[in-house]
């Protein structure tokens, strides 16, 4: 199909050389946007309120009293050096935020990737499978509506069938007060420490903790594997090598099994890097249904603080996860699909 | 001159219909995806154009008659979906709210047509420096999560917009110019090389007439599909902004996603209503919005297409008899 493309090193080299213009821009966006918002910085973080002396002593030691292009360039030789900045309201540095607020998120967004993977792809090969049947329609239907609900909505009703009227399940927090205050921290992974430790009442309570955020992204999450694996299973239901591997006499159920549904997992991989904003989105609002202490929930605090450094931190720690997630999963399709290897 | 006129009305009329054709042609599931979309959606849209004839209540309104609603009334007698912490009628905000909605999705879906198709068709059909910069600019853009990038846009437009309908439909825009402007380019680019363009072209067309009269309508058809299930999206980056606070404000009109926010509280003590309605009122536009989205990529697009054909009697049979429905 593509005897004349590229070869993995100079498509490996392309697409690195590509990514440096593309954070550039990228950084240089979140920095403009933050400047243009009116008022001062320092003074709205403060609450608006504070002495214009004080104002001016944090602004001269933050340096926000510089020339824009100065601060520009001290914003760019931060973030190569890996220095986020630090937030103008409780003065903690977007670094240690990512750290023991981000576990939190990667905690939560690995377990919904795994709810969203098998729902979605279990829901999506069948309908695929059977296309335009009533289980086909079902299918369809469930993706759908699964789309079509808010993480939050879904989350709230989670709460009060779960949490509240069945009282089964913990409906706030990553873990109870007393579990996060024996805990040592290791990785600030919760689920991880728990297990270092060998602490099983702590993972226990973690785990009844995680059940109905991680279930409540990984469901709507789903949906977006749904309709993608379904119009995949089509798609390779009709292609040639389906019809010489019946024309070959093979049975149906292994041609289906054997070979559409594994080519049509491929672009999976594709689906998860290209998706993982939306997770991240997805993130922002289960943390904040859930009052789950991860950095989107972080984010909406900082947000309700005016506290535009933090936002500005957050924001591109953000964006560099996605083209980080985006750069990984392109070498992976490139390794894996033989059509873009050679 | 009348003559012309006409004739240019015609002419439009025609590109109209060969935008609508694809609907005339579906068939089976999408089909009926299609119609059961386009019933829901037009449900809300006379919801939202007879609001103030539907709605019982104001959005806002607490007490009728100088006396104050009862504050988180059971639905049933006297308001049917119950009333708010702040004694409002819910049935009357969701009703309202279809309003909010439906005005920011379609102020939205405007702002990013109007950017984004011209856009991308000026990048794709005369590449160059402009294009390679737009590319780069738009790529950089989807690297922020989209209701990442919603919520920061609305977080700096709050304070110097005071409209919140303009506001979130500016924020919402932001998200999707870049999708338009992908779709539309790539679109470009491949019908660029076509020999009719080129025949245009070798007549001594002008880039823009070509663009208007050739390429445009080629292009424009792949956008009605991203314009619905864009909206669809639209209606939850607004509830979603709506929850966290942002884009509409609750002096401003009712809108579904703020409603909701509200009740999570609620439902800490067993309270449903407040947040169960309002709730579904998101997940049925959408739903609809979808339906019809999803109906129409299936007739628009050949990959998925299924659409009633003439029978043919060839000698040799058609390879894929399964995937087509024979009409006699």
């Amino acid at each position: 199909m593509n005897q004349t493309g590229p070869s993995l090193k100079r498509y490996a080299i392309t697409r690195l050389a590509l990514v440096v213009p593309m954070v550039f821009i990228l950084l240089t966006l979140v920095f403009l946007l933050m400047r243009v918002a009116p008022g001062n910085p320092v003074s709205a973080a403060l609450g608006g309120h504070a002495p214009p002396a004080v104002i001016k002593a944090i602004s001269h030691q933050l340096g926000y009293d510089k020339p824009v292009y100065v601060q520009y360039a001290h914003y760019l030789g931060q973030i190569i050096r890996g220095n986020f900045g630090t937030t103008i309201s409780d003065r903690r540095s977007v670094g240690s935020i990512i750290l023991v607020n981000g576990a939190a998120t990667l905690e939560l967004t690995f377990f919904a990737l795994i709810v969203a993977i098998v729902v979605g792809v279990l829901v999506g090969l069948v309908s695929g499978r059977f296309r335009d049947s009533p289980i086909d329609a079902g299918g369809r239907l469930f993706g759908i509506v699964v789309y079509a609900t808010p993480v939050f909505f879904l989350g709230m009703l989670a709460q009060l069938v779960f949490g509240i009227w069945l009282n089964w399940l913990p409906t706030s927090d990553q873990a109870s007060p007393i579990t996060e205050a024996l805990l040592q921290t290791h990785t600030n992974i919760f689920f991880i420490d728990a297990i270092i430790d060998g602490n099983w009442t702590a993972l226990k309570d973690i785990v009844e903790h995680l059940i109905l955020p991680a279930t409540t992204l990984g469901i709507v999450y789903g949906g977006v594997f749904i309709r993608l694996i379904r119009i995949n299973v089509i798609r390779t239901l009709k292609e040639d090598y389906i019809e010489a591997a019946r024309a070959r006499g093979i049975n149906e159920r292994s041609v289906v099994y054997r070979h559409a549904f594994r080519n049509a997992l491929v672009p999976v991989i594709t689906v998860v890097g290209l998706s993982i904003a939306l997770l991240l989105g997805g993130a922002i609002l289960t943390e904040t249904t859930f009052n789950w202490p991860g950095i989107g929930h972080e984010l909406y605090v900082y947000l309700q603080n005016r506290d535009y450094a933090a936002v500005q931190g957050i924001v591109v720690v953000f964006a560099l996860v996605v083209v980080a997630a985006s750069i990984v999963i392109d070498f992976a399709t490139a390794f894996i699909d033989p059509r873009v290897r050679y | 001159m009348a003559a012309t006129a006409i004739e240019r009305l015609h002419r439009r009329s025609l590109g109209i219909r060969r935008a609508l054709g694809p609907i005339a042609e579906a068939r089976g599931m999408a089909r009926g995806m299609l119609w059961t979309g386009a019933g829901i959606t037009l449900v809300f849209v006379l919801l939202a154009i007879f609001a103030p004839v539907l709605s019982p209540y104001g959005f806002d309104q607490y007490q009728a008659g100088g006396r104050r609603f009862a504050q988180l009334a059971h639905p049933g007698h006297g308001h049917i979906l119950g009333t708010t912490v702040q004694s409002t009628d819910v049935l009357s905000r969701i009703v309202w709210g279809t309003q909010t909605e439906l005005e920011v999705v379609g102020l939205a879906l405007a702002f990013g047509l109007v950017i984004g198709v011209p856009l991308g068709l000026i990048a794709g059909y005369f590449g160059g420096l402009f294009d390679r910069a737009a590319v780069l600019f738009m790529d950089a853009m989807f690297a922020f999560p989209p209701l990442l990038l919603a919520i920061v846009i609305a977080f700096l437009l709050g304070s110097s917009v005071s409209s919140g309908v303009l506001v979130a439909a500016l924020a919402i825009t932001i998200t999707y110019v870049p999708q338009y402007f992908r779709v539309v380019r790539n679109h470009v680019i491949s019908v660029r090389e076509e020999p009719y363009v080129e025949a245009a072209r070798a007549l001594g067309a002008k880039p823009f007439t070509i663009l208007r009269k050739y390429v445009f309508f080629n292009v424009v058809q792949n956008v009605p599909v991203i314009a619905t299930l864009n909206a669809a999206d639209a209606v939850l980056t607004l509830t979603a902004l709506g929850f966290l606070g942002y884009g509409v404000q609750p002096t401003q009109g009712a809108e579904w996603g703020y409603d909701v926010s509200r009740a999570v509280s609620d439902a800490a003590s067993g309270i449903w209503w407040t947040g169960l309605f309002p709730g579904l009122a998101i997940v049925l536009l959408v739903t609809g919005l979808t339906l019809v989205g999803e109906g129409l990529n299936e007739t628009i697009n050949p990959v998925l297409r299924k659409r009633s054909i003439r029978r043919v009697d060839f000698a040799a049979p058609s390879l894929e008899p399964s995937t087509e429905i024979l009409e006699p």
